[in-house]
């Protein structure tokens, strides 16, 4: 495939730490190799700040793979840019049009604070999992594992909800900065499968009380989160987190937070 | 007698592990609360070591440089993980993974460790599925299984093309758990910058807090380094942006001796570099090899369509060359044939630097659901970044550097050199020798993380109990300070320096050079030149470099600088390992060193040992230590995939 030249406007985000001042910058960004996927777009307008003496734009990414869930930024309103079900490291330049004005920002949520620039602190996620993310069992006491056997189609919708990258792009979307979807997918694929059982209901109990206390908004089903999910996770999942929470408030006491 | 002593227990192979387990000291539940254990990297590893030594009941502290556990790099593990299981009746056991890991290592790893890793690998399936790992299944609702390279059975477990994600999920779950318990303490965006020694013993660790720069020290009873591999020496690698080899290499400085440096993984299909702005290379899993054919076009310069090239003009050279494995010959022979056909003028796209990886005759035979089911991320994946689809063409692959067999020398323990100092997984040298087979990475972390260290490291600290010698270090003693002082010194050089070159251009330079005299082929003249040129570099990094900003608060380009200083150390290592082994063995292929027919050539009588390197300082001559490595259960022999 031949490969183009194209000239970029960006205006980014810049913001030296949580509670400074932020504001917008305009940059250019000169001939950008077309095969370049956005961060490396980043990269060659990062050597150029430093050549000038401007401090490098701060923005989080690792596996450039889009499975790390590490990279996100809002680009011109959309969280991970314009394609569908594409983390900003796997965006590529190809899709850009030469002469086009971006507007880069961080994710905007108050349970979200900015770190620097584009890089926002996203452990809330990470306190939502030790809320009851898991199933509890120990090293060494798992039965053989072809005991529970698992319907096929069970399995892969279970598998589906469990590829959610933690990147936070729901929240980003969502008018209420919500992490349901996030919340739910987790939710889903625990409790769908043999294992999730025991620990089913107080499970999706512990959870929303932790995104409660996070300071996340409330879902109102708009579907954005879905629409910018880059690994097009599913809102069907925050059906079945509502069934069970539903199910465990009506379990009077069993299941309190 | 050499300072190396691998400490591997008596008796037969097969019971060494067991017979080890019913008599290793205890450490009763009172007294493990008083120990405190430091895991640094939070991938498969660290995650599992983190979480289990909690469960145990030790005060953990889990450190990562990341914002969140589970952004490791074990997450991007594609292909599977390989487990003894024989759930297919197709012949499999523990001892013929034993034997295919030896083989396919080119007989330059630790038997003991080796068959320790094919027991351990039967109880790693049944803990990540009760954690919830969602694995391939097959219909009847049992798990599925498919077949990776340098094996002829089918124990491959999978989860897609995803399944390091889904089983760092799984150790993230069972890690976040601890911390919800109390037993883990979790530190994020932390980076280690030392390691502290007392009268020879590790104690602790320095690191630095990446959001506010705080630098700060923390005491242990023992400290494990679970953090990865060193391939981005080469700058362009399959490993996350952010991997790098600090802690190993500051352990290294500190005492412990490095084993291999030169085992370099080269993965054969990944996608091409396509231009100077590259970042990172990506791989498309070995996985595809069940099902892709690889080619080439039979005549030089051929330049049509691949779909226009007829069968007749194509040529399938892997399973031309080798009948029984065909397109599955391990990772080491399928990227060294790779590029023998572009040195011959074969290679296709617009650099000529790739081969075809065509999945025509496997979608005409399964249907295109069927290969969307098993590959379909992976296929998206190539589709996104080169805007080809592998469903109406073939894939375009080239080698890249992926993974790297040689990490800190580590005794039957996982224990460094240095006592209380442990390596887990990838950071370590010890169960792949020379060449590492595809699904064993992911199947290693987890062996080491949730069933050797729970283990060996009550070992080390029931000793600590019963001689009544456990007491804390506070961290005002004078080698942390000291070790805290050198740490930042070092970081106000690199600040200081105001010179004209930025981080990244010089790690561009120096990973070419890496490339390309102590990649995929070496000769003794290449790598005392590349010698040469990554002395020079270094010398010029420490003069010219360009990082702006202070070190108080997040400062990318300064976490970069202070690890490509370590990379430029290492690299030189590497080096110099290359070219003291002259023979060739697994990914280590010397040009000097081969049969006729092109195959890697070792030399047993004079090097069947692991070479362990120690620091003598910076551009000083490294002294090595060679564990040699005895073979009584498998027979050495030329490795055939014919």
């Amino acid at each position: 495939m031949s490969s183009n030249r194209i000239n970029l406007t960006l205006h980014v985000w810049r913001q030296d730490h949580k509670n400074a001042q932020g504001g917008f910058k305009t940059y250019q960004a000169q001939n950008i190799n077309t095969h370049a996927s956005f961060l490396e777009m980043l990269d060659v307008v990062n050597e150029d700040l430093i050549a000038k003496g401007e401090e490098p734009i701060a923005f989080e990414h690792d596996c450039r793979e889009g499975i790390c869930g590490s990279c996100g930024m809002v680009i011109n309103g959309r969280p991970h840019g314009l394609l569908p079900g594409t983390t900003v490291c796997q965006l590529h330049m190809r899709f850009f049009k030469d002469g086009e004005e971006l507007w880069i920002e961080p994710w905007r949520a108050s349970a979200f604070p900015v770190v620097k620039d584009l890089v926002v602190d996203r452990s809330a996620f990470d306190r939502i999992i030790a809320a009851g993310g898991y199933v509890s069992v120990d090293t060494g006491s798992a039965p053989e594992a072809n005991a529970t056997p698992i319907p096929k189609p069970v399995a892969d919708i279970a598998f589906e909800a469990a590829t959610c990258i933690g990147c936070g792009a729901c929240v980003a979307a969502c008018k209420n900065a919500s992490a349901m979807l996030f919340v739910s997918a987790k939710v889903s694929h625990l409790s769908l499968l043999p294992q999730g059982q025991p620990e089913r209901y107080q499970r999706v109990v512990n959870m929303i009380a932790q995104m409660d206390e996070e300071g996340f908004g409330a879902c109102t089903n708009t579907g954005a989160c879905e629409a910018e999910c880059p690994k097009n996770i599913s809102l069907s999942n925050i059906a079945r987190l509502n069934r069970d929470y539903i199910g465990a408030r009506l379990a009077p006491k069993q299941y309190d937070k | 007698m050499s300072i190396l002593d691998s400490k591997i227990p008596s008796g037969e192979l097969h019971e060494k592990w067991t017979k080890y387990k019913s008599s290793v000291p205890l450490v009763a539940p009172h007294n493990k609360r008083k120990l405190k254990v430091i895991v640094i990297g939070t991938g498969l590893a660290g995650a599992s070591a983190a979480a289990t030594l909690g469960e145990l009941g030790y005060q953990v502290k889990a450190i990562t440089y990341h914002d969140s556990p589970r952004r490791a790099h074990s997450i991007a593990a594609q292909g599977g993980i390989n487990a003894a299981k024989n759930y297919r009746n197709d012949g499999d056991s523990i001892s013929r993974l034993f034997y295919e890991t030896v083989k396919g290592g080119d007989f330059r790893a630790r038997e003991a460790n080796v068959h320790r890793l094919a027991e351990c690998s039967v109880s790693i399936i049944d803990q990540c599925v009760a954690q919830g790992v969602p694995f391939a299944r097959e219909y009847g609702g049992l798990l599925a299984t498919r077949s990776f390279g340098g094996t002829q059975v089918k124990r491959t477990f999978y989860a897609r093309g995803q399944t390091g994600q889904q089983l760092l999920l799984g150790a993230y779950s069972a890690l976040m758990r601890q911390v919800h318990e109390g037993t883990v303490e979790l530190i994020s965006k932390t980076e280690l910058l030392d390691i502290v020694v007392i009268d020879g013993v590790c104690k602790g660790v320095v690191v630095r807090d990446l959001v506010t720069g705080k630098i700060e020290s923390h005491f242990a009873h023992a400290v494990l380094l679970c953090t990865g591999g060193y391939g981005n020496v080469y700058y362009l690698s399959t490993n996350a942006k952010n991997s790098n080899a600090s802690a190993a290499w500051r352990a290294h400085k500190k005492g412990a001796l490095f084993g291999n440096p030169c085992y370099v993984q080269i993965h054969p299909t990944c996608i091409p570099v396509s231009g100077d702005y590259q970042s990172k290379l990506t791989l498309m899993s070995e996985s595809l090899r069940n099902d892709g054919r690889v080619w080439v076009p039979k005549n030089k310069g051929d330049n049509r369509h691949p779909a226009q090239i007829p069968d007749a003009d194509r040529d399938y050279y892997l399973e031309r060359i080798y009948p029984s494995f065909g397109n599955l010959v391990p990772r080491d022979v399928a990227s060294r044939n790779a590029k023998n056909q572009c040195d011959q003028g074969k290679g296709v796209g617009e650099s000529k630097q790739a081969v075809y990886l065509d999945f025509g005759d496997a979608i005409n035979r399964f249907g295109k659901k069927v290969i969307e089911e098993r590959y379909g991320n992976l296929f998206e994946m190539y589709d996104k970044i080169t805007g080809e689809s592998p469903y109406e063409q073939p894939m375009r692959i080239y080698p890249a550097i992926h993974y790297t067999m040689g990490g800190l020398w580590v005794d039957y323990n996982l224990m460094t050199t240095i006592p209380g100092l442990y390596a887990l997984g990838e950071a370590n040298f010890s169960d792949h020798g020379a060449n590492r087979l595809g699904a064993s990475a992911l199947m290693q972390g987890l062996a080491d993380g949730y069933f050797v260290i729970p283990y060996t490291v009550g070992d080390y600290l029931s000793k600590m109990i019963s001689s009544g010698n456990y007491k804390d270090v506070p961290t005002d003693h004078p080698a942390f300070k000291d070790a805290e002082k050198e740490a930042k010194g070092k970081l106000d050089k690199l600040l200081s320096i105001n010179g004209k070159r930025t981080v990244d251009d010089f790690h561009r330079e120096a990973g070419k050079v890496m490339w390309d005299y102590c990649g995929m082929a070496r000769n003794a003249s290449g790598l005392k030149e590349a010698r040469t040129k990554i002395q020079n570099i270094r010398d010029e990094f420490w003069k010219n470099l360009k990082v702006l900003g202070t070190g108080e608060s997040l400062n990318q380009s300064l976490e970069k600088a202070n690890r490509v200083a370590d990379f430029l150390e290492l690299g030189e290592l590497m080096i110099v390992d290359a070219l003291h082994r002259n023979e060739s063995c697994g990914g280590h292929f010397r040009e000097e060193y081969q049969t006729p027919e092109g195959e890697a050539m070792r030399d047993d009588e004079n090097f069947c040992y692991a070479g362990a390197w120690e620091f003598k300082g910076v551009g000083n001559e490294p002294t090595l230590h060679k564990e040699w490595l005895e073979f009584n259960n498998v027979k050495l022999s030329q490795r055939s995939y014919k």
